[in-house]
């Protein structure tokens, strides 16, 4: 008996990384209620995902293709995924805390009558299965009891672990939804993709970010340079976003991308409290900054006051040294 | 176009919100309130609009008497009239809230819902999503306008309204998505959207005298029964400031043999 329905979460045929970790919360959160989990994967190419997440230990995997969900709209995929819900007597229904999850999930809760939680980071001590979520930007936790008998949660993947593959492979078993393509009230006209070799900023080991002391869209190529000399991901403040210098995609914080690299390097970064929320969950902090007052370095594990100009190409140059070594 | 637009009161984004010694909630002592930014954004594309199309704009805002100061802002700003619906942020969840705007909703029969994106306080990013469900509409999240950005046509707006559909841009991840929602839709406003405006000491004069609507969620008909209820707060691990090095080579070293991540 699966209790937990994980909703993968997958781009041109592959899963996204993250979905591993929400696998992870499904594990804890069956911990708690019993039974296991299943994997729902729905979208084009979504047989060819659902091998992909079949050796992660879930009783069983759902693919889910059809002419609907070729383009993602919230209202039909909120109803195929409502439909296997009713049909596996799941109780907690998870997804990403992606724009995607974000988007979807709570016309999903609504369907089943469900309460949601978003943006979960924990699992409570007590007996009853409770949600640790983030509120405001961060600074508090709150611990939120879901009172209806299904639970709709979004979860930040930064806050759990990948699951380990498992040996043996569950169960894939296509199904179709009753969705009637002709009830969509909306459309996607045009998706412009962000081109980059970089790894994902979601789920890259690295990541170097520059802030509003990088200064021009220009210097931003030292940024570059650097996160390409640590195989990293690149990311931004908001303030570096709303001056131009790099697309909004690359931005991180309470309304950007929550990452919690093993490494994380934030260049000419103060660290307002909304940069702080999307970044503070990273192994290791790397704060540069002439600013010593600069609050990011109450959380760096490592600060240099210096200037950018002059620190970036002596540490892109070294670190090359280093790895050709 | 009649456009209804979110107007919540929210503690001051740039505070450092703290809890109580005894964790029962968070410290409001000195906390300021301001009006939520993503309802700016939701308010000035709404002004927007109405500048284009004409019609009319009305704030709602759900947290009683003490949200005036916010609700008056929102028709400082330029909104015709506002709806103040009794109720504390502790007695409230997102689906409460859904649920309250649903009956807004019906009862004003707008053509456009604008929320903003999430509020800072509880940061859900529910509320625009859960009422285009009850409603049955489609939706437009999350709707920002990329001017400028690097990859972007320079002059495209954010919203646009034609044909009894409105257009919009998305950030979401992996790019830009551009959707179409038949009238009357929901939107949720991110904060590149636009630049809210100031209000200007003529328009916060004139505001004085915009009429606002006193509901109770009774008023409404609406069961006031959470879904979601906060149990307890606790306060987030804390990091430690590490060391200060005092150049490349200390760093460096630091990061290869302390923290073993090069």
């Amino acid at each position: 008996m699966s209790n937990i329905l994980v909703v993968a979460e997958h781009a041109g045929g592959s899963l996204k990384k993250g979905t591993l970790s929400i696998i992870d919360f499904a594990k804890q959160a069956a911990g708690k209620i019993g039974g296991g989990f299943d994997v729902l994967v729905v979208g084009p190419q979504a047989a060819a995902v659902a091998s992909q997440v079949a050796n992660y230990g879930a009783e069983k995997v759902y693919s889910l293709e059809g002419a609907a969900f070729e383009k993602y709209s919230a209202p039909a995929y909120a109803h195929a995924i409502a439909e296997v819900v009713a049909k596996t007597g799941a109780k907690v229904v998870a997804a990403a805390a992606s724009s995607f999850g974000k988007d979807c999930l709570p016309r999903v809760a609504v369907k089943l009558d469900a309460g949601m939680a978003s943006d979960v980071v924990g699992i409570g001590d007590g007996g009853g299965l409770t949600y640790l979520r983030p509120m405001w930007a961060g600074n508090v936790l709150g611990e939120v009891e879901v009172t209806t008998a299904v639970h709709a949660v979004t979860v930040r993947a930064a806050d759990f672990d990948a699951a380990e593959a498992v040996g043996g492979a569950s169960p894939v078993e296509a199904i179709s939804s009753t969705f009637d393509a002709g009830q969509l009230k909306q459309r996607v006209v045009e998706f412009r993709a962000t081109v980059s070799a970089r790894p994902d900023l979601s789920e890259a080991n690295v990541v170097v970010a520059g802030g509003r002391g990088v200064k021009s869209k220009e210097n931003f190529d030292l940024v570059y340079t650097l996160a390409d000399t640590l195989g990293a991901a690149v990311g931004a403040t908001r303030a570096a976003v709303d001056a131009e210098y790099i697309e909004n995609d690359y931005q991180i914080g309470q309304t950007g991308k929550i990452i919690a690299p093993d490494l994380y390097i934030g260049l000419g970064i103060s660290g307002a409290i909304q940069h702080l929320a999307g970044m503070k969950a990273s192994k290791v902090i790397v704060a540069v900054n002439k600013d010593e007052e600069a609050p990011i370095f109450t959380v760096a594990d490592y600060g240099l006051v210096a200037d950018l100009f002059k620190i970036i190409p002596e540490l892109t140059e070294k670190l090359q040294k280093l790895k050709s070594q | 176009m009649k456009i209804l637009v979110t107007a919540k009161r929210v503690t001051d984004p740039d505070a450092r919100i703290r809890l109580k010694s005894d964790l029962s909630g968070i410290d409001s002592e000195g906390v300021e309130y301001k009006l939520n930014p993503f309802c700016e954004n939701a308010i000035e594309e709404a002004l927007r609009l109405k500048a284009k199309h004409d019609g009319e704009i009305i704030a709602i805002s759900i947290g009683g008497s003490a949200a005036t100061t916010e609700m008056r802002r929102a028709l400082a700003m330029g909104c015709d009239r506002g709806i103040m619906v009794e109720g504390s942020d502790d007695e409230l969840d997102a689906d409460l809230v859904a649920r309250t705007i649903v009956k807004i909703f019906e009862k004003e029969t707008p053509d456009l819902l604008i929320f903003g994106k999430q509020a800072v306080d509880g940061d859900s990013n529910q509320a625009a999503q859960l009422c285009a469900e009850y409603l049955g509409l489609g939706q437009a999240t999350f709707a920002a306008h990329p001017d400028g950005s690097a990859g972007m046509n320079g002059s495209e707006p954010g919203l646009t309204v034609a044909d009894g559909k409105v257009t919009a841009m998305r950030e979401v991840d992996g790019g830009v998505e551009i959707v179409e929602v038949d009238l009357p839709a929901v939107v949720s406003a991110d904060l590149r959207l636009n630049e809210p405006r100031l209000p200007t000491l003529p328009n916060i004069m004139r505001a004085k005298r915009k009429p606002l609507e006193q509901l109770s969620m009774a008023d409404l008909g609406v069961d006031a029964t959470l879904k979601v209820k906060t149990v307890a707060y606790q306060n987030p691990p804390q990091r430690q400031a590490g060391v200060m090095v005092a150049d490349v080579d200390e760093l460096l070293n630091k990061l290869v043999n302390e923290a073993k991540v090069l």
